[in-house]
């Protein structure tokens, strides 16, 4: 559910076409994972194939900038993560996209048992990208990464 | 050669590679070179070759397999494509000793026609031999499978512009079958990769590129984890792009190919990889164009031996009840024309079929339309009555 919004205010890119159909999915016949990800629900699997999938998966709503990820670990430990690079050609601009970083946080949080904070940061977040006009560069906009950081504090100040 | 006789040479070869020297159309470079070629290595064939007719292994299969055979059959007749079918049955026996083989009639036809045509196989459970796909990829030693993935016009995916190769090793890697018990518990599993296997589908992946006029080729591995065996791998296709220059060579991983797969399929041209990526990622490829039922496969074997099979399952439930979509069939042995050389009428029976398709009038269930296979047929051989 929290995957399927995200694609649908995700940028222009050449995978438009796939945006738009997959809320068509009705008229898909084949059951793949690229023609109707709608059928699959939780995916357990080896190390390999999840290798695979978790990437493949992660295309489908919009690449690495924004999925978020969670390392479960012995003893209660557990380390969440953004699976992106750490493009160096854009550090220090202020040009880069925290959504991946943020939504491993929202997930840190519910893992946390702190749903109504990750419910409020989440929402923000969603419908900010939602309204596509603060957005980075990457998600189609123009925005720094702070006017987008600060888009996201101004509807939490507004939720109040 | 006397004039004459020379001149009957060249018309016959340029038959036999369905061109003609009559034509409007003038030859493309490549088709030119290919008749030189051949022309130059015209020798002897152990090849059955009557009078410019090629005989072709045809397997027919189970399920809808018998019922899509007759329509490619038909098609082939309409387009006047110069080949001779030869069925065989490959239901596996017991063989001297008690070793799973191939029927000793189907193994002779193949080794002498070297091209075959493949329908679906069903594997018994409790037959007690290993599947008929397995038997036939050892007898003919069928190492590289390969898969082009072409978006078809008329069959909407949520991808358009797919036009890429996968080219998969299919004799070792992790379906090496080396697998053992260490401890309770504890099961460990062989990836083998040899030097041989890496080189030869290497070198075939180049190859292919080469004489289909592809612009690159990837190599799609995780030499990063598997330092050693998709290390060797990697480095036989670092070799063989070495020998080839003409074609641009990448390398990628495999989870980076996925996501950028999903995204934007286009960037992709041929891809080269070991046997479990390449079971995946031809599969994803072939979701991406609309399923197994319309994409074609093509197996290549040691000793000049190719069989072309459609890779869909043989569908009991809709067996004999004229539904089945033959499209899979088809391209696959439209794949096979070409490998043959006889890209005229490679060409002419894959306008047919996509022009069909596209004008969506005449489609059967799984394409979106309600037509029988008898009549999708028809208007295929309809269509290239007209082109003529």
């Amino acid at each position: 559910m929290v995957l399927y919004r995200v694609l649908s205010s995700s940028p222009n890119k050449p995978a438009n076409a796939l945006q738009s159909t997959l809320l068509n999915m009705q008229e898909t016949i084949r059951e793949p994972m690229v023609q109707d990800p709608t059928q699959f629900d939780v995916l357990v699997m080896p190390n390999l194939y999840g290798d695979i999938l978790s990437d493949l998966c992660a295309g489908l709503i919009g690449g690495l900038g924004v999925t978020p990820s969670g390392n479960i670990g012995a003893n209660g430990v557990a380390i969440f993560e953004s699976v992106h690079g750490t493009a160096p050609d854009i550090a220090g601009k202020d040009l880069a996209n925290p959504t991946a970083l943020l939504l491993s946080a929202v997930m840190m949080l519910r893992h946390m048992g702190l749903h109504g904070h990750a419910k409020k940061i989440e929402t923000a977040c969603f419908d900010t990208i939602r309204d596509r006009k603060v957005l980075t560069k990457d998600l189609g906009g123009n925005s720094k990464c702070s006017e987008f950081t600060e888009a996201i504090c101004q509807r939490m100040k507004d939720m109040d | 050669m006397a004039g004459k006789a020379w001149r009957s040479a060249i018309v016959n070869l340029l038959t036999k590679l369905g061109l003609s020297i009559n034509g409007k159309e003038k030859l493309k470079p490549q088709e030119l070179s290919r008749v030189v070629g051949a022309a130059k290595n015209e020798t002897p064939q152990s090849r059955t070759f009557i009078r410019g007719i090629q005989t072709v292994t045809l397997i027919p299969g189970d399920g809808i397999g018998p019922e899509i055979s007759n329509a490619v059959m038909k098609i082939f007749e309409a387009a006047k494509a110069p080949i001779r079918w030869e069925e065989r049955n490959v239901t596996a026996i017991r063989g001297p000793g008690g070793k799973w083989m191939i029927p000793p009639d189907a193994k002779e036809s193949m080794d002498k026609n070297k091209i075959g045509l493949k329908g679906p196989l069903k594997t018994p459970i409790a037959a007690g031999h290993p599947s008929m796909n397995l038997l036939l990829r050892k007898t003919f030693d069928l190492y590289a499978n390969v898969r082009p993935c072409v978006s078809i016009e008329g069959y909407q995916t949520p991808y358009t512009d797919v036009n890429l190769v996968t080219i998969r090793e299919n004799t070792e890697g992790e379906y090496s079958g080396i697998e053992h018990v260490i401890v309770d518990g504890v099961v460990q599993s062989i990836k083998l990769i040899t030097e041989q296997a890496s080189k030869r589908i290497a070198e075939y992946a180049f190859e292919y590129a080469r004489n289909n006029q592809r612009a690159s080729v990837t190599a799609v591995h995780k030499a990063n984890i598997m330092r050693m065996s998709d290390g060797l791998f990697l480095r036989k296709c670092r070799e063989a792009a070495e020998k080839y220059k003409d074609v641009k060579f990448t390398e990628m991983y495999l989870d980076t190919v996925c996501l950028n797969m999903v995204q934007d399929p286009t960037q992709f041209d041929v891809l080269v990889m070991p046997n479990l990526y390449g079971d995946i990622l031809s599969d994803l490829c072939a979701g991406l164009i609309g399923g197994l039922g319309v994409t074609p496969s093509g197996n290549i074997g040691a000793n000049g031996v190719a069989i072309f099979e459609s890779v869909h399952g043989t569908a009991p439930d809709i067996a004999g009840k004229d539904l089945a979509n033959p499209t899979a069939l088809l391209l696959s042995a439209v794949m096979m024309l070409r490998h043959m050389g006889l890209h005229g009428h490679a060409k002419k029976i894959e306008t047919a079929c996509f022009d069909t398709i596209r004008d969506r009038k005449v489609l059967t269930k799984d394409l979106g339309g309600n037509s029988k296979c008898s009549e999708f047929t028809e208007a295929i051989c309809q269509r290239m009555k007209d082109m003529d």
